[in-house]
């Protein structure tokens, strides 16, 4: 009983940074049809970030937790929207008339691009960050107990807190409702009078941002990376925002959830050699039933 | 008319000079991950055989000719390390190499540098399956993981007295080789394991086999796999209140691991395998020192290196800079180096392996442990 409990928090806390990641990819399909590959490298680049802010703060002297983490989190959210921002009008807007192979090609060559000047930059080397939370709870449960770290805690409510925010600033606000209408219908917003392009250009950094945050939360949690994180967890944030239904915003936090939960009790139950196995056959069996995901809505071929 | 001339005295010229520069340098690449996630240990070889090398130079060379080192980056990938190997032996025109770290590398490259007749001597990879194929041309002066599994498995079976032991392995061929090799020496004692699963490279989130691992209440947890991953894995055993025994191999040889676990305090206590301390040896005291004075810490395969380095060099060295000859040569022939005189049998491992059991601090430093 408390390994199940256990292996839920797990895969609870995995599944909220998978979740927030996929939200840059569901975004960005959702508004201009494309596969942004380079998002997980976007991800990469903000755990740089984090560890250049933790750096500097505690070079300046600020040692307390909530200042690190509220400076960090500023610091590598604002900075990595503007490689959102950058990489769009870089590599995708010049391209926005074309077919849709030349924009995946600009994606991947976007995506190597980041690692190789990551790599150069920085360093091939692993990099830590020093552990900033430390300590945790502990439940008894029956004979046994469960272990939260204040950190794991600290993810899930910040993840939840990133989500409700950007779901709030997409259904309530201006911004939220152009990005809609833009989703739904690019020509006839612009016929409306927004600016569509500086709509996709904020759908970046919003991306981005939600990728920086989810950035922050693991490599203040695991401590370690490089400059070639970006990919594993990339194809897995992905994963989950077709899981979830690429396009629908509630459906890449569920599926992020869901890839994270199954992926934590099957190699805790069952075995960990084959958890991606098992992950990416859920994934085949759903889009067999559901083709256009959990919460996706078919597309319909417009004429 | 002229012209023509002109220019086939230019290419005959151009030609000649090139010849000459291949002839006055004995060409040696040196292997490894230079860059990724396994740089650390690629930097190791390099700082070890370009020391060993420019001693060797200063000292005149090989028999006159001076050693020009070639770096070869194979980033721990299989594929790569083919595509270098095939570099190394058709453009560079190596006729060693020192290298490569990884099993999973050395054992797809040692196949054409048999092919070219060029000799392999690697400082690190420690697969049973590298020499164990009967290739003439290779030789380590590392030992092997079945030596080092029986290391770990009797500290584990008799000054531990462990009951119950959970196996971890990366799934590459280093790592669930040395695993599997001290399952068996375990399984012969008597002891069965009570879990054996494997993580995926690359990742950082292990905390659902951390789970696992505490659901079969294992007492010692035996990893095969690099620092990268075992770094996190021991990070989130201690974060989950498992405070289980940490054993693992030489694939954690480095600092890295204390940065990558996050703070010293992780690694404290966590035990492996190696063999007895590379800078203790009499005849290296010298290198030791320079090194030292550099700044620069002959940590893990540094020296190791520098052997390889010396080895190749002497094998080279009493047959003319043939390489086939030198390879038959070494079969036979004990070499002085700065980690003792070594002498290799038929497969070309080492005849005396001599692994011993290391601990890690709270500092982050380990040290040799007392048994």
């Amino acid at each position: 009983m408390d390994i199940v409990l256990q292996q839920l928090v797990n895969g609870l806390t995995l599944g909220s940074v998978y979740g927030l990641i996929a939200i840059g990819y569901t975004m960005v399909y959702g508004i201009i049809g494309m596969i942004n590959f380079a998002h997980g490298d976007v991800y990469m680049v903000s755990s740089y970030l984090t560890a250049i802010a933790i750096a500097l703060l505690t070079f300046f002297g600020m040692e307390s937790f909530p200042i690190i983490i509220f400076g960090t989190l500023i610091f590598t959210i604002v900075v990595t929207g503007a490689y959102g921002w950058v990489i769009e009008r870089v590599a995708y807007r010049p391209l926005r008339n074309s077919s849709r192979l030349s924009v995946l090609i600009s994606a991947i060559g976007m995506s190597l691009i980041l690692q190789n000047y990551v790599q150069i930059s920085q360093g091939a080397r692993q990099q830590g960050v020093p552990t900033l939370l430390t300590g945790a709870i502990r439940f008894d449960v029956g004979d046994g107990f469960v272990q939260i770290t204040y950190m794991k805690l600290f993810i899930l409510f910040a993840a939840f807190l990133g989500m409700g925010v950007l779901t709030y600033i997409i259904q309530k606000t201006k911004l939220g409702r152009m990005c809609r209408a833009t989703q739904q219908d690019r020509k006839m917003a612009s016929i409306l009078g927004i600016n569509t392009d500086r709509i996709i250009s904020s759908v970046f950094v919003i991306g981005a941002a939600m990728a920086a945050l989810a950035g922050v939360l693991i490599t203040l949690d695991y401590g370690a990376f490089d400059f070639y994180v970006g990919f594993i967890i990339g194809i897995k944030a992905f994963t989950a925002a077709v899981l979830g239904g690429i396009g629908s915003l509630p459906g890449a936090m569920l599926g992020g959830v869901i890839l994270g939960l199954s992926e934590a009790l099957f190699a805790g139950l069952i075995s960990s050699d084959y958890k991606d196995v098992f992950s990416f056959s859920l994934l085949v069996i759903i889009l067999i039933f559901r083709p256009s995901g959990l919460l996706g809505k078919p597309e319909v071929e417009k004429v | 008319m002229s012209k023509a001339v002109v220019r086939k005295t230019l290419i005959s010229l151009a030609v000649a000079s090139a010849a000459a520069v291949a002839q006055a340098d004995v060409v040696i690449g040196v292997a490894g991950p230079h860059t990724g996630a396994y740089a650390a240990f690629g930097e190791q070889l390099w700082r070890g055989a370009e020391k060993a090398a420019m001693d060797i130079n200063a000292k005149g060379g090989i028999n006159g000719e001076m050693i020009k080192l070639v770096k070869a980056d194979d980033a721990c990938e299989p594929k790569q390390a083919v595509s270098i190997a095939n570099r190394l032996v058709d453009s560079d025109e190596a006729v060693a190499v020192v290298g490569h770290f990884c099993s999973s590398s050395s054992i797809p490259a040692s196949s054409i540098y048999e092919e070219a007749g060029v000799l392999m001597v690697t400082p690190a990879s420690t697969n049973p399956t590298l020499t164990d194929r009967g290739l003439p041309n290779v030789f380590r002066v590392c030992g092997r993981d079945d030596q080092q599994g029986d290391v770990a498995a009797s500290y584990i079976v008799g000054d531990l007295g462990a009951k119950k032991v959970a196996i971890i392995h990366d799934k590459d061929t280093y790592g669930k080789g040395l695993a599997d090799a001290m399952k068996a020496t375990m399984n012969a004692y008597g002891l069965e394991e009570v879990l054996y699963e494997g993580l995926t490279r690359g990742e950082k989130d292990f905390n659902a086999l951390v789970t696992k691992i505490r659901s079969v209440d294992a007492d010692v947890v035996y990893f095969g796999g690099l620092h990268s991953e075992a770094g996190p894995l021991v990070r989130q055993m201690r974060e989950q209140g498992l405070t289980a025994k940490f054993i693992s191999g030489d694939g954690i040889v480095s600092d890295e691991f204390v940065s990558v676990a996050g703070s010293p305090e992780y690694v404290d206590g966590v035990l492996m395998t190696f063999g007895a301390d590379p800078t203790s040896y009499p005849a290296g005291k010298e290198v030791v020192e320079q090194f030292r004075s550099e700044g620069i810490e002959p940590e893990g395969y540094v020296m190791y290196s520098y052997t390889a380095m010396q080895v190749v060099a002497s094998a080279l060295g009493a047959n003319d800079l043939d390489p086939v000859a030198a390879s038959e040569w070494l079969h036979s022939n004990k070499v002085d180096t700065v980690m003792g005189t070594k002498q290799f049998d038929d497969k070309g491992d080492l005849l005396v392996s001599d692994y011993v059991m290391y601990e890690w601090d709270a500092n982050g430093k380990y040290s040799m442990m007392d048994n």
